[in-house]
């Protein structure tokens, strides 16, 4: 049975985690998604038995994660920017021994320690790689507090069918802000082996090792092809996108998250001026909906990326245009959320003023 | 025994090994632990890993614990321990071991969970890890093997490295003003009330193997009681990287490592302590 309730998103997504049958968090506080640690302190393991544990430090908790997630159980993690930057060999190793985990960036202004403002300047770090070698996180962007609820089920449910790291990438007004939402029921923490986990060697099997160490570049090879063999089945299968009005559009507003919404406010305004404007919100930013996009080039004259940052996410709808129609860029940095008005004016003096 | 009649093939000639006539039951009183993986050892010949490998073999096996136990294999010389030892095991990023073994104990708390690690890995990079593992009482078994020097990377400066001891990054010796003087974290982590049983230990002589290995059972049983983080340096020689014969790293080891890394219990359950 679901319920409503007015939750701020950092609670929404604690509280799904619980409900979800998470196992183990691991975290450190850092502003602004301290309210994730806090509501797991208070809540988690008089509820289910869920292990919260504070770590010393970022570096720490991803390698608890790391060690939890060997074992097969639902394992997460969650910080903000500077904290996802330290968590990034320990993801590139997670992401090597092809460990289901979810780990959560409630992304704030940076670069360096930023501010606490909401952001997407972790665009690139999170979908296209962030640490070293050839690796890709599926990426999940939220742009309500119920979908940062659902989606943290979604996320372990996707990280078990791949074995891969799933990361929910979201800002700080998302995290902040309060909304409505349906949360889902409890569900039961089991355990599902598949028979790769570190628990305890029986008689009758081999030993299993988690390890991202193939000294020998043939086997090294080996695996890097195995992995990209998995990002390209991700990506035929697991492609989410949300169009807006973009059947009789001549115009393209596109963000993600938070920034999606406002793009849409944008859209109605520009509507009431009698532009016919939709709004396309990638909702797996790795993988990309790039096949929308290319799509869409055939039937609009332009699209204008709306993002927190200084034009990330931008690169990616170039490339799914591949150059056929006009792509400009709006954006605003170090914690500055744009208005729909501004969006607006862009739309008007980049696009459609461009256009005409 | 001399180093010499070791290699020698004719020490053994007039012996009955060769044809293998005398290895029938009731003769065994030592064979290779069931908890060995049949490969060889890639450590160079005389380094203390091996037998230390082993002990940790021999421990699982005796306490028949194979099933229960899970491995951390730390970066550095052991980073293939997992080829060796049959158990599961996972292999951490630099200096982490420690919180990957606390990410699997917090899960499977009735399991036995051990790290493997050595200096550069355990009291350079992975300090903090180390001391907040020790410090929340996880209640692990955390090996340490303390020769001084990084091995894998080819014979640099180490944490512990002795004051004048010279390595690729200290070419005249370490000096303690520019470089810091040796970190003896067994001591730093006795004082935490997390830790339980502290002791350090060394295998270059057979007797203090077989007390090492007491201490290896001691720190698995003690996962038992549930009272806190059990820690045990190995104090080990590095042949290759010393640039000394086996026998030379040991007795060096003796005269110089053992005065300032002294050998015996620092914190036992029972509260004696030296």
């Amino acid at each position: 049975m679901s319920e409503a309730k007015l939750m701020k998103g950092n609670e929404a997504l604690a509280e799904a985690a619980i409900r979800a049958g998470a196992d183990a968090y691991f975290g450190y506080p850092i502003t602004p998604q301290s309210e994730v640690l806090e509501y797991l302190s208070r809540e988690a393991y008089q509820r289910t038995g869920m292990i919260i544990l504070q770590a010393e430090s970022e570096i720490a908790s991803i390698n608890m994660v790391y060690g939890a997630a060997g074992t097969g159980k639902k394992v997460m993690t969650s910080s903000s920017s500077p904290g996802i930057s330290l968590m990034q060999e320990g993801i590139s190793y997670i992401a090597c021994a092809e460990l289901p985990c979810l780990i959560v960036n409630v992304n704030r202004g940076g670069p360096g320690l930023g501010t606490i403002q909401p952001a997407q300047g972790d665009y690139f770090q999170s979908v296209k790689g962030g640490g070293h070698g050839d690796y890709h996180l599926i990426v999940l962007a939220p742009s309500t507090v119920q979908e940062m609820a659902d989606f943290v089920k979604l996320s372990f449910e996707l990280a078990f069918k791949y074995r891969n790291p799933v990361m929910i990438l979201t800002d700080g007004a998302l995290g902040q802000m309060m909304e409505k939402v349906k949360l889902f029921p409890q569900q039961p923490r089991e355990d599902i082996i598949q028979g790769w986990e570190t628990i305890g060697k029986p008689e009758d099997r081999p030993s299993n090792v988690i390890t991202s160490l193939h000294i020998q570049p043939d086997k090294m090879e080996e695996i890097n092809l195995h992995l990209q063999k998995k990002y390209r089945e991700i990506e035929k299968n697991e492609i989410r996108v949300e169009k807006i009005n973009c059947d009789d559009a001549d115009y393209i507003i596109t963000g993600y998250g938070l920034v999606a919404r406002i793009c849409q406010k944008a859209a109605e305004l520009a509507r009431d001026k009698g532009y016919k404007v939709g709004v396309v919100r990638p909702i797996t930013l790795f993988p990309f909906p790039y096949q929308t996009y290319f799509e869409l080039a055939d039937k609009v004259k332009g699209i204008l990326d709306v993002e927190m940052n200084a034009g990330q996410m931008v690169e990616d709808v170039r490339l799914a245009v591949n150059g056929k129609i006009p792509i400009e860029f709006h954006g605003r940095m170090g914690g500055i959320v744009p208005t729909p008005e501004e969006i607006l004016e862009a739309l008007e003096k980049k696009i459609i003023g461009g256009a005409e | 025994m001399n180093e010499k009649a070791l290699i020698e093939e004719d020490h053994y000639e007039n012996t009955n090994l060769r044809d293998n006539t005398i290895v029938v039951d009731e003769n065994i009183v030592y064979q290779v632990p069931k908890t060995l993986k049949d490969a060889d050892f890639h450590y160079c010949p005389g380094c203390a890993h091996s037998v230390v490998h082993r002990l940790i073999a021999e421990v699982i096996e005796e306490m028949d614990i194979q099933s229960e136990t899970i491995g951390i294999a730390p970066v550095g010389c052991a980073v293939f321990a997992y080829n060796y030892l049959d158990v599961d095991m996972t292999e951490a990023a630099h200096g982490r071991a420690s919180a990957v073994a606390t990410g699997i104990k917090r899960v499977l708390p009735d399991k036995y969970v051990f790290s493997y690690q050595g200096d550069g890995d355990l009291a350079a990079i992975g300090t903090g890890e180390t001391i907040h593992t020790c410090n929340r009482g996880e209640n692990i078994l955390i090996v340490f093997i303390n020769n001084g020097i990084y091995g894998m990377t080819g014979g640099q400066m180490a944490p512990t490295t002795l004051v004048g001891m010279k390595s690729t990054t200290s070419p005249m010796g370490r000096d303690a003003i520019t470089m810091g003087n040796p970190l003896k974290i067994t001591e730093l982590v006795a004082e935490l009330p997390g830790t339980y049983y502290v002791t350090r230990q060394a295998v270059y002589k057979p007797n203090l193997v077989r007390r090492t290995k007491k201490a290896i059972r001691k720190g698995f049983e003690l996962q038992k009681d549930k009272k806190g983080t059990c820690f045990i340096e190995v104090v080990a020689n590095c042949p290759s990287n010393w640039k000394m014969t086996p026998i030379e790293s040991n007795h060096w080891l003796e005269d110089n490592m053992i005065p300032f890394y002294p050998l015996g219990d620092i914190k036992t359950p029972d509260g004696r302590a030296k």
